[in-house]
């Protein structure tokens, strides 16, 4: 009386291999070919890595969890392009680590928020406390921002290491990016990331992509 | 995707099917080297023995169930590269709905194509149509009751800065306005020394107190005012909506009258925006937004004298 799964069952190491294996056919057939498909990992054109004053923005909008309330991701719904615009494609993220495409919307998409028409001073006054200009809002005030200086030499260390997993920065952008955040707030940079975003790509580009994808 | 791809998918989806094809299988039936049931000799309630086993019979035919469900939904969607029989796609899908919605957008929009927003004002469902887009695009700034916040206008009441004529409201929100208000400071101190910025703040707000006399510091005020203020503001500080520029004679401050803010006017100068809709929402839309602006403000005084009204 043999059974090949009484050695299983009763080595636990050999048992969680086995499950990391059987456990890993999903990411496998799910995951794996997306790391080398054209459409994820080449960048729109018009898709360049983030500028300093931008990257940091971003590094606050991550910190601040903004991702926690705001998706960046117009889903392949009609009612969602209506509002937001064209639904985002893949290669639009290509520089994102991590990307901030989310899965539950408190506020609402931030995808293309840059085309939306909002000044810098509204986008200051939101920032400092929503309600001034959204009575009925439940954003959270962010009012440290104003007062918080960036720090050029820490901009410049992450743009080292998003070098080094492979976004195209060049060793003058790096260089040049301490001068490029110098005097600025955490509230200029997060107003500088929100204003770009979805500018990028053209209409026209967009279409070429949806094409190809 | 690549067909190299696509295969390693396909394998590994089959792969994944057989496996779950063989557990099932070889969970449900005895294997030889098993003791017949009867050998042990323990038995309980009547017919449960040691190896006797089965999987519910039922449970076993809805995982069958599930695996000829997941073939099926393979061939419907398509593997990888490889379409499915179904020819769906996100994309595909999105682009008919948008197809029908915008064929009925269409049908509602054409009744109200090319109308003044005035006319518009006047039709309920046209009204109704314009809120709800003013909710979705205008409130942010405008605020949903339209009584705007600092820095931007209310619109519920009867002053307008760049003209409140229906063919005016129609051109500010269609094509943007960009106010400009330079930073006057350094060119005030030049003329009227270190007072000036102060001096200037002291007229500026004796104009909407008309009855007061001028102190001192506004009387210096009014001359700097008479220099250079006056080109946009006009000689009495009524404004000029050509160009935007706030009546300094009624109460309505759209950055706020504290001293601070006067003072940041000055030193900053100011930079309202608004964004052009035209190019977003389509020339109809933009009326219907119109109209419901229309609708939010009384429409009674008549403008006031010495303005420049704009047309």
């Amino acid at each position: 009386m043999s059974h090949t799964h009484a050695k299983i069952e009763k080595n636990i190491g050999l048992m969680a291999i086995l499950v990391a294996v059987a456990v890993s056919f999903g990411g496998l057939a799910e995951i794996v070919p997306l790391m080398f498909q054209a459409e994820t990992i080449k960048p729109l054109p018009g898709i360049k890595p983030y500028p300093a004053l931008e990257l940091a923005g971003r590094d606050v909008y991550i910190r601040e969890g903004c991702y926690n309330c705001h998706s960046q991701m117009v889903r392949t719904l009609r009612f969602e392009t209506e509002r937001y615009g064209h639904y985002s494609l893949a290669g639009e993220s290509v520089y994102d680590h991590p990307f901030q495409w989310g899965s539950k919307r408190t506020g609402p998409d931030l995808a293309r928020v840059g085309l939306r028409g909002y000044s810098d001073d509204w986008h200051r006054a939101h920032l400092n406390n929503p309600r001034d200009v959204v009575p009925e809002s439940n954003m959270p005030a962010y009012p440290w921002l104003a007062k918080a200086k960036l720090d050029g030499a820490e901009v410049a260390q992450h743009m080292r290491a998003l070098k080094r997993i492979g976004d195209p920065y060049t060793d003058a952008d790096i260089a040049a990016a301490p001068a490029a955040v110098d005097g600025k707030t955490e509230l200029d940079a997060v107003i500088a990331y929100l204003q770009a975003l979805g500018t990028h790509v053209s209409q026209a580009d967009m279409k070429v992509a949806e094409g190809a994808e | 995707m690549t067909s190299a791809w696509t295969w390693y998918v396909v394998s590994l989806a089959v792969l994944n099917l057989l496996g779950c094809v063989w557990l099932l299988r070889a969970n449900t039936r005895r294997k030889p080297t098993d003791p017949k049931p009867d050998e042990t000799g323990h038995v309980w309630d009547g017919d449960l023995t040691e190896y006797n086993k089965p999987l519910p019979r039922w449970w076993i035919n809805l995982f069958y169930i599930t695996i000829f469900f997941a073939v099926g939904y393979l061939v419907w969607y398509g593997v990888g590269s490889l379409k499915g029989y179904g020819h769906w796609s996100s994309k595909s899908e999105w682009a008919l709905e948008t197809a029908a919605e915008d064929a009925r957008l269409d049908d509602t929009l054409k009744l109200y194509a090319g109308k003044p927003i005035d006319v518009l004002a006047k039709d309920p469902a046209a009204v109704s149509i314009g809120r709800a887009i003013f909710i979705n695009r205008c409130a942010a700034c405008h605020g949903s009751t339209g009584k705007g916040a600092i820095g931007f206008p209310d619109l519920t009441d009867d002053i307008w800065h760049w003209g409140g004529t229906p063919n005016r409201i129609l051109d500010t929100i269609q094509n943007g306005r960009q106010a400009v208000m330079p930073a006057w400071a350094p060119t005030l101190v030049a003329q009227g020394g270190p007072t000036a910025v102060d001096d200037t703040i002291a007229y500026v707000l004796s104009l909407s107190k008309p009855k007061q006399p001028l102190d001192a510091a506004a009387e210096r005020g009014e001359k700097l005012f008479a220099t250079i203020c006056v080109a946009c503001h006009g000689p009495q500080g009524k404004g000029n909506q050509v160009v935007g520029a706030p009546d300094l004679t009624d109460s309505y401050w759209l950055y706020g009258n504290s001293l601070a803010s006067l003072h940041k006017t000055l030193n900053e100068g100011r930079q309202g925006v608004m964004p052009a809709w035209k190019p977003v929402l389509g020339d109809t839309r933009t009326r219907l937004l119109g109209a419901y602006v229309w609708t939010l403000s009384p429409h009674k005084e008549p403008p006031p004298a010495g303005a420049v009204i704009a047309e």
